[in-house]
C-alpha cells in the first residue's frame, strides 16, 4: 500500500549520517503526543461531572472507547505484517479469538483469584497461545502468491472458528464462554460496571504494545521488514534472512492480536465464537485500510472511524450499516490511496507547498 | 452409499457451474473477484421473485437468471472492475469484499434476512430407486443441465476460435495482445458469461443451497477451495475439484457431522501448501 513509507522522511532529516537520519525519523512528533493526549482525555472526561461541567457523549461511551482501543490494537498487529512486511492476511481474527479464549479460560478457571486469573498474566497467556499458533502457521505464508496467502490465512481462521464451535466442552460452543472473571489489575483496580478500569487498562496495554511496535519498526529489524516488502529478492541478495524475518514478524503480530483478544475477553467478561468469526478478520483488515497501512497510527485511527461509524449507522439503520461500509470501501479502493493518513499527508504536503517554512525554522 | 455419491456429484456439478466463471476470470486477468457469489445470489433471488411473486414457470427463470446476471456482470465489469485490473491483489480483495457487503445489505433490505424457499414444479420433486440408490429427480435434473453446460463449455473452449483465443489469453495475456487478440473484449465477454453461469447456478441451487443474504460470503470459501484445488489454467481442473469437493462435503456431513467443515478447510490448506498451483494443473512454470 505505502511504497513510500520508507522514504518519506521529513526534509530536515535527509542531511547528516545515516544513524542520525534514522534517529530523526524515530523522534516523537507533536501530533503523536496530541493523539495519545486525546485518548487519555477521553478517559479523564469521566471526571468532568465531579468538576462541575458535563461532556455529553463520552462518559456513557466508555465501553465503546475501550473497544475501539482493542480493535485498534488488533489493527496494529495487522499493520505490522501488512504495512511493514507486506504480508497479506485475511485470518488475523483467528489469533484474536485464540487470545480471547486463552485469557477467558485462564480467568474462568482462576475463578477471580490471582495468580491464574490475574489480568496481566492472562494477557501474557493469550499472547503466547496466539503466537504459538502464529509460529506454527507462519510457515504456510512464506510461499505462494498473495492469493495463496489470503486463502491459507482464511483457511486457518475458518479451521479455528470450526474448532471453537465444535469443542463445546472447553469453549462452550455457540453459547460462548461464560463466567470470565479477572482479578484486580495489578492487585489494585477492580473491573467496574462503568468500564473505567477497563478503559484505562485497555489504553495502557494498547499504548505499551504501540510503543513496542514503534520502537520495533524504527529499529534495523523494522527497516529490514520494509526492505523485504519493497523487494524480497533483493533483500535476500544483500544477505537478509527473509524467511526468518517474516516468521518472526508474523509470530509477533499473532502475539499482539492475541493480547488484543485477551483484552476484549477480560473487559467484556465474555468470549464467544463471534470473536473468531470471519468478519473479525475482514473488519480488522478494513480498519487498517481505512486508516492507512504502514504508519502504525492507521490501524488505531481506522478502528476509531470504523467503530464510531458502525455505532452511528447502526442507530439509524440497524443491520444495513454493512451497505455503507461496503460503499466506503469501494470508494476508498477506487479513489484514495493509503486511507485517512494518506489523505492527511497529502493535505499537509499541499499546505507545506503553499506556505514555505521560514529558513532555519527546522534545525 | 450410492445416494450420497449421487447427491455429492449433483452438489459438485452445481459448485462447478457456480465457480467456473471465477476460475476463468482469475486465470485470465489475475483478478481476485471474491464477490463472484453475489452474481449467483442475483440469479437465485431473481428466481425466487419471478416464481413466488409472479408465478412464472421455473424453466423460464433459468435463462432469465443467466441473462440478468450476465448483464449485471458486464455493467459492473465495464464501470468498476476494469479500473482495478492494474491494482494490487489486496485492493481487489477489499473492493470485492465491499461489493459483497453492499450486495448482502441490499438484498437484506429488499427481501429480508430469512432464507428464501421456492416450490419446484411437481414433476421435479420426488425420488425413485435405481440400482439400489435413491435418486432425487431434481438432483438428476441438475446433473443433466450442469453436465450439458460442462460439455458445451469444453467444446467452446477446446474447439472454437473464440476458445482458442481465450486459452491463448489465459496462457499469456501479453503475447496474446501482441498477436492482435482483443484481450479486453474477451475478458469482458468471459466475465459476463461467467457471471451468467453463476446466476444460473444460483437459480438451480436456490432450492438446494440455502438462499439468504449471506450467500456470497458463505459460498466464497467453496469457490476459493475449487480454485485452490482445481487451479485456474483449465476448466477440467475446477470440474474435478468441484466434484471432489461436492462428494467430500456431502459425505463428510453425512458420516461425521460433528466435525463439520473441518475436512474441506483442511484439504484446502494442505493442497495450498503442497501444490500451490492446484492439484490438477499442468506444471507450467512462468
Amino acid at each position: 500500500m505505502s511504497a513510500a513509507s520508507a522514504t518519506d522522511l521529513p526534509a530536515a532529516a535527509t542531511a547528516g549520517p545515516a544513524s542520525l537520519r534514522l534517529l530523526e525519523a524515530a523522534r516523537w512528533r507533536w501530533y503523536e503526543f496530541l493523539f495519545w493526549g486525546i485518548a487519555a482525555a477521553c478517559g479523564l472526561s469521566v471526571l468532568a461531572p465531579a468538576l462541575g461541567f458535563t461532556v455529553p457523549v463520552i462518559p456513557t461511551k466508555l465501553m465503546l472507547l475501550s473497544e475501539i482501543l482493542i480493535l485498534g490494537l488488533l489493527a496494529l498487529s495487522i499493520d505490522l505484517t501488512l504495512g511493514y512486511a507486506g504480508l497479506v492476511t485475511l485470518g488475523q481474527g483467528a489469533f484474536f479469538g485464540i487470545g480471547a479464549y486463552a485469557a477467558g479460560l485462564m480467568a474462568k478457571y482462576g475463578a477471580g483469584v490471582a495468580p491464574l486469573s490475574d489480568p496481566l498474566l492472562g494477557l501474557l497467556g493469550a499472547g503466547l497461545a496466539a503466537s504459538v499458533v502464529g509460529f506454527a502457521t507462519s510457515f504456510l505464508v512464506l510461499r505462494g502468491s498473495d492469493l495463496a496467502r489470503l486463502m491459507v490465512t482464511l483457511g486457518v481462521a475458518l479451521i479455528v472458528e470450526e474448532l471453537v464451535n465444535k469443542l463445546k466442552d472447553i469453549t462452550g460452543g455457540t453459547d460462548g464462554l461464560q463466567g470470565v472473571m479477572s482479578s484486580k489489575v495489578l492487585g489494585i483496580w477492580d473491573f467496574d460496571l462503568y468500564g473505567y478500569t477497563a478503559f484505562w487498562y485497555a489504553l495502557g496495554i494498547t499504548f505499551l504494545c504501540f510503543w513496542f511496535c514503534r520502537r520495533l519498526v524504527n529499529s534495523p529489524f523494522g527497516y529490514s521488514l520494509r526492505a523485504i516488502k519493497g523487494n524480497a529478492l533483493r533483500a535476500r541478495a544483500i544477505g537478509m534472512p527473509v524467511n526468518a524475518r517474516l516468521i518472526q514478524v508474523y509470530t509477533l503480530s499473532a502475539f499482539i492480536a492475541g493480547v488484543a483478544g485477551g483484552l476484549l475477553a477480560q473487559t467484556t467478561q465474555f468470549a464467544s465464537p463471534d470473536m473468531v468469526a470471519f468478519h473479525r478478520s475482514a473488519d480488522s483488515l478494513l480498519m487498517v485500510i481505512f486508516g492507512g497501512a504502514g504508519h502504525l497510527y492507521g490501524g488505531l485511527i481506522g478502528a476509531a472511524i470504523f467503530r464510531i461509524m458502525q455505532d452511528f449507522l447502526s442507530n439509524i439503520t440497524p443491520q444495513y450499516w454493512l451497505f455503507w461500509v461496503g460503499i466506503v470501501l469501494i470508494l476508498l479502493v477506487l479513489f484514495v490511496r493509503n486511507g485517512v493518513i494518506g489523505l492527511l499527508m497529502a493535505a499537509s504536503q499541499k499546505y507545506i507547498a503553499k506556505v514555505p517554512p521560514k529558513s532555519g525554522a527546522l534545525k | 452409499m450410492l445416494t450420497i455419491l449421487f447427491d455429492g456429484v449433483a452438489y459438485g456439478m452445481l459448485l462447478f457451474v457456480l465457480s467456473v466463471g471465477l476460475c476463468v476470470t482469475l486465470g485470465l486477468m489475475n483478478f481476485i473477484n471474491l464477490a463472484h457469489g453475489a452474481f449467483a445470489m442475483a440469479g437465485g433471488y431473481l428466481t425466487v421473485v419471478m416464481m413466488n411473486w409472479y408465478g412464472i414457470s421455473f424453466y423460464w427463470c433459468l435463462p432469465a437468471a443467466f441473462i440478468v446476471s450476465a448483464v449485471l456482470g458486464v455493467v459492473l465489469e465495464r464501470t468498476l472492475y476494469s479500473r482495478l485490473y492494474d491494482k494490487t491483489h489486496l485492493d481487489q480483495v477489499l473492493f470485492s469484499i465491499g461489493l459483497i457487503f453492499v450486495a448482502t445489505a441490499a438484498v437484506d433490505y429488499a427481501m429480508g434476512a430469512s432464507q428464501q424457499i421456492i416450490n419446484l414444479p411437481d414433476h421435479l420433486n420426488g425420488r425413485f430407486e435405481f440400482l439400489g440408490a435413491s435418486i432425487g429427480v431434481y438432483r438428476l435434473f441438475v446433473i443433466v443441465i450442469c453436465g450439458l453446460l460442462t460439455v458445451g463449455l469444453q467444446f467452446v473452449i477446446g474447439r472454437t476460435r473464440f476458445g482458442s483465443r481465450l486459452r491463448a489469453s489465459v496462457d499469456d495475456g501479453r503475447v496474446a495482445r501482441g498477436l492482435g487478440i482483443d484481450v479486453t473484449f474477451i475478458f469482458a465477454l468471459t466475465f459476463a458469461f461467467g457471471s451468467g453461469l453463476a446466476g444460473l447456478g444460483g437459480a438451480l441451487g436456490a432450492s438446494i443451497l440455502s438462499m439468504d443474504p449471506t450467500f456470497p460470503l458463505k459460498y466464497m470459501i467453496y469457490f476459493l477451495i475449487v480454485i485452490a484445488v482445481g487451479g485456474t489454467t483449465t476448466i477440467t481442473g475446477p470440474f474435478f475439484a468441484s466434484i471432489l469437493l461436492g462428494v467430500a462435503d456431502v459425505a463428510g456431513k453425512y458420516f461425521v457431522p460433528s466435525i463439520g467443515g473441518f475436512i474441506i478447510y483442511s484439504i484446502m490448506v494442505l493442497v495450498l501448501i503442497f501444490r500451490p498451483e492446484g492439484l490438477f494443473t499442468r506444471s507450467v512454470r512462468r
